[in-house]
């Protein structure tokens, strides 16, 4: 409860050489972003216009089958839409239809390009507007990709987010906008502390309804949550609006680092943000605490996965007295991440892109006390020994703010826990 | 283009996954973007298996369109050779692949790999998973299997077996040990376990035993052909088929006929007066073909239950399933449109659904018990008991599989006679299952059954349309005293009776006309 966060490191990682690497790359397409963007935005539609692949794969990723007709679905290319690309058009244009027809809730439908889509240059932009003008005002239609040959699984977010930015409202209103899909608990507590400290203007993008009018302009300042949003970052500049760069709200001091680089933007007195945080920002530190003490010590490697890694990386090092052995992102933007790097001591590798046979030569070779990895490396790591965190959780689960800090830490200490508890030989 | 929500089958790639992750010693090397890769998490978290399946994916970008996709293929193939040192490779494109063009196969063979390169031509925008791996595992064949010696005992390959099957593990065990007793010794099983090696070896066997015509049939009609090896027609599924297929293998072989049952259950347990509440239960029975024709003759003759409409969803299969359907005196249902068969299964009302993890949803939504018999499943389908489908324990596997989602007889007895009591009222469910007591609820008739933890799911399909005829508040009353499982076909029967007798309401007196209307 007395520990406090060490001081920031003399020596940062923001220059710190990257390792790039080219090969197989083990983690999602941009598809994979609407499992939670669907479950966000619940006026929305998801159309994805690709291959049976698509298709299994949102459902192999998700395992959301409990819906019985989610607000997501694939139009799976055949043979005859390949030959010629304006019946394709055509055939787009019905399957719309007939899902507008059925799902009179939609009101806003989103046509997301697949690998094929792009490969074969299907024009969704143009399939946009076009049904866009014929389904107005009830339903707006907007596109982006999802590609695998374009994104990398958190990309597919900032895509649909950076689609919706040209759409917004202008205002020349003095206002901050948080930017990225949060589940409705952390987004909630965010507000809430944002309305306590003094910022009166506050919009979200993506909004939970298509209704929300979110406006931005040359007075708007925004507050990005999630690492991975880079298209949607420049969309925004685009639109007159000013980035406040900023640790990413993990644990305590990443919300506090937040909060407070977002009160200074708006001339906001330090000692009155501190007197609202102070009571969150103790049960943060006392909530991470237990897990701390499992995970304090012990050293982490980081497959890249959703672009948060290094964030994570900063407040596993700092928060939970971790070390960090190699920190791998798909991407590395260092205009989002760049406060995040330099709080995060040197020492780890930081790598950029993916050969995922070099990069478990590397693990292996580390043997790491936990290792965050995708689905399809985590169990046959196990099965070599090494303890493993799966790293699709810290998307689907609320790990931002104060009040998720100590889950956050609990996600990366339960493997360690287990790997301790149990206990399988004969006892002699 | 066609709207699809969800799938029973992925694309024809998987399916050569399928028998790769199935396989030791081979590799495969598979032309795709980024994103492709979710299909190892099938076999890492869905099956569970502790190894990542032997796949290169060559991972290329948009970037990469248009430049060098085929030098970055011929890269990833050699790197893929040196790391991996399989035995054989297998090559291929995934959907984008295709569409690029780069000839996989092609470039593969002029590389002077010193391995056996087989290329897969999978059309992935016309064909589906089962097709994938049913001629993966013929082109494995057709290139490595030679015509040689018989052994001297009588021996038999298995053929069909992959990764991600439903109980395929098991099944080998089951099938094996039916072979050891009489005297037949398994020469090759493949593709389950199986290296490139093994399948040079084929030849020695004196006949196939084709355990799954989905992804073993165009195999099988190879060795036939080619090596002169017959293959059985029976899978052993059930207890009629398990004698049938000793039969079978027996005038293959002209070896005695003999089969162990003394662990065999399932007759006596179906027989015992429990058993009794079992009769004429209402069974819709959906899956691959192959599940569903063994899964028909079980319910009908060895359950005793009453099948009110079959199907598959891979139409390969669509023939035999519409033949067997036809002898049940019902028409089958052949679509893999996930909507069409819930609207069926609304449709049909059965009190036990025999299907797929697709099913066990539906069935989950509709409030109708449901047991898995095929694939597509989930992880919960992988059991770390010992539970196969065919043979004598396959047998005993599935009474207890297909009896469990209901109530039990003398649970059954309870309930009618304490329907009125307000702690062991129909709605609590049966009491060998987990899940909160649920209250009674005195509100409306369909009050939704709660689900089980987490988030409840959330039902947007159609309301259906029973709106024209009302019930009077005594005759509602009276159908909430029913209990659950005939409550739903109840309420069906007694519409169906009013709006054919032109009755725009329902008395308690329509109720019971219908009840004696409809007696069976």
């Amino acid at each position: 409860m007395t520990r406090h966060t060490p001081l920031p490191p003399t020596m940062g990682c923001r220059n710190a050489p990257i390792l790039k690497e080219r090969g197989q790359h083990e983690v999602f397409c941009g598809l994979t972003g609407i499992i939670w963007l669907h479950r966000k935005m619940q006026d929305a539609f998801f159309l994805v216009v690709g291959s049976r692949t698509c298709a299994h794969l949102l459902q192999s990723a998700a395992g959301v089958m409990i819906f019985a007709e989610p607000r997501f679905g694939t139009a799976i290319l055949e043979e005859s839409d390949l030959a010629g690309l304006a019946d394709a058009h055509d055939e787009l244009d019905r399957e719309v239809d007939r899902l507008l027809a059925r799902r009179g809730d939609i009101r806003q439908l989103f046509l997301v390009g697949s690998c094929p889509s792009e490969v074969i240059k299907l024009d969704l932009a143009r399939a946009a507007e076009r049904l866009s003008a014929k389904h107005a005002p009830r339903v707006r239609v907007l596109n982006y990709s999802g590609s695998g040959i374009e994104t990398t699984f958190t990309e597919g977010e900032d895509a649909c987010l950076a689609a919706m930015v040209p759409t917004l409202l202008e205002s020349d209103a003095r206002q901050l906008m948080v930017v990225g899909a949060l589940p409705d608990v952390a987004e909630d507590q965010a507000l809430d502390l944002l309305a306590q400290i003094g910022v009166e203007k506050v919009t979200v993008l993506p909004a939970r309804h298509a209704d929300t009018e979110v406006s931005v302009g040359p007075n708007t300042s925004f507050a990005l949550t999630q690492a991975f949003l880079g298209g949607t970052h420049a969309a925004l500049e685009r639109r007159g609006a000013r980035h406040i760069p900023a640790p990413f709200p993990f644990g305590e001091e990443g919300t506090t680092a937040w909060l407070r680089a977002v009160a200074r933007d708006f001339g906001i007195d330090q000692a009155h943000v501190d007197a609202v945080i102070d009571a969150p920002r103790a049960r943060a530190r006392k909530a991470l605490a237990k897990a701390a003490e499992t995970l304090s010590g012990k050293s982490l490697f980081f497959f890249p996965d959703s672009q948060m890694e290094i964030p994570l990386a900063r407040f596993l090092t700092r928060e939970c007295g971790m070390q960090a052995v190699e920190v791998g992102a798909p991407y590395i933007h260092k205009a989002l991440v760049g406060p995040d790097l330099d709080l995060l001591a040197e020492g780890p590798v930081i790598s950029e892109g993916q050969d995922v046979e070099m990069q478990l030569d590397r693990c292996r070779a580390a043997e790491p006390d936990l290792t965050v990895c995708g689905l399809g490396l985590a169990n046959p790591l196990e099965a070599e020994g090494l303890c493993t965190k799966w790293a699709i959780e810290l998307v689907f689960t609320p790990v931002h703010f104060y009040e998720q800090a100590g889950d956050l830490a609990s996600l990366f200490a339960r493997p360690i826990r287990r790997h301790d508890l149990l206990k399988l030989e004969a006892e002699e | 283009m066609k709207l699809s929500v969800w799938t029973y089958e992925g694309p024809p790639h998987v399916g050569a996954l399928r028998v790769a992750t199935a396989m030791k010693g081979l590799h495969y090397v598979l032309h795709a973007p980024q994103g492709d890769t979710y299909a190892d998490l099938l076999f890492t978290m869905i099956e569970r298996r502790n190894h990542r399946p032997p796949v290169t994916y060559t991972t290329f970008q948009a970037r990469d369109l248009g430049s060098d996709t085929a030098n970055l293929f011929k890269t990833a193939c050699e790197a893929a050779y040196e790391r991996f040192q399989p035995q054989a490779m297998i090559v291929g494109a995934s959907c984008t692949a295709e569409l690029i063009q780069d000839d996989p196969g092609g470039m593969a063979e002029t590389m002077g790999m010193p391995i056996p390169i087989i290329p897969l031509e999978l059309p992935s925008y016309q064909r589906k998973e089962n097709f994938g791996a049913d001629e993966t595992l013929f082109q494995l064949v057709r290139r490595l299997a030679q015509p040689m010696e018989r052994t001297e005992q009588v021996t038999a390959n298995l053929i069909g077996p992959t990764a991600l099957g439903f109980r395929h593990r098991d099944d080998i065990t089951e099938v094996t040990a039916l072979l050891n007793h009489m005297g037949i010794a398994v020469n090759v099983c493949a593709p389950y376990g199986a290296t490139p090696e093994d399948l040079t070896r084929l030849g020695a066997a004196h006949f196939n035993v084709l355990m799954y015509p989905e992804t073993g049939e165009a195999a099988c009609r190879w060795m036939e052909r080619d090596l002169g090896l017959p293959f059985t027609k029976t899978v052993p599924i059930g207890v009629g088929a398990t004698r049938d297929f000793v039969a079978e293998v027996a005038k293959i072989t002209g070896l005695a006929a003999k089969l162990d049952d003394s662990r065999l259950r399932l007759p006596w347990y179906s027989a015992s007066v429990d058993s009794t509440y079992l009769t004429g239960k209402r069974v819709f029975i959906f899956g691959d073909g192959t599940h569903v024709i063994t899964a028909a003759r079980i319910a009908r003759d060895e359950m005793g239950f009453e099948v009110v409409r079959l199907g598959c969803y891979n139409r390969e299969m669509a023939r035999p399933v519409r033949a067997l359907a036809k002898e049940y005196g019902l028409e089958a249902l052949i679509s893999d449109d996930h909507l069409d068969v819930e609207a069926a299964i609304a449709e049909a009302a059965p009190e036990l659904i025999l299907g797929t993890q697709m099913e066990r949803h539906i069935g989950k939504r509709l409030g109708i018990p449901c047991a898995v018999i095929s694939s597509p499943v989930h992880v919960q389908d992988f059991p770390a008991r010992y539970s196969p489908q065919m043979g004598i324990e396959g047998a005993n596997v599935i009474f207890d599989t297909w009896v469990h989602p209901l109530v039990m007889g003398l649970e059954e007895h309870l309930l009618t006679m304490f329907r009125e009591d307000f702690e062991f009222h129909d709605d609590a469910g049966a009491s060998h299952h987990g899940g909160a007591h649920v209250a009674r609820d005195a509100g409306g008739l369909s009050a939704p059954r709660s689900g089980q933890a987490g988030t409840p799911p959330e039902d947007i399909s159609e309301q259906e349309k029973t709106g024209e005829v009302i019930w009077l508040d005594a005759a509602e009353r009276e159908l909430r005293k029913i209990p659950f499982f005939v409550r739903g076909k109840a309420k069906r029967n007694t519409e169906a009776f009013a709006s054919e007798h032109g009755l725009g309401e329902i008395s308690i007196d329509t109720l019971y006309e219908a009840k004696a209307y409809y007696a069976r």
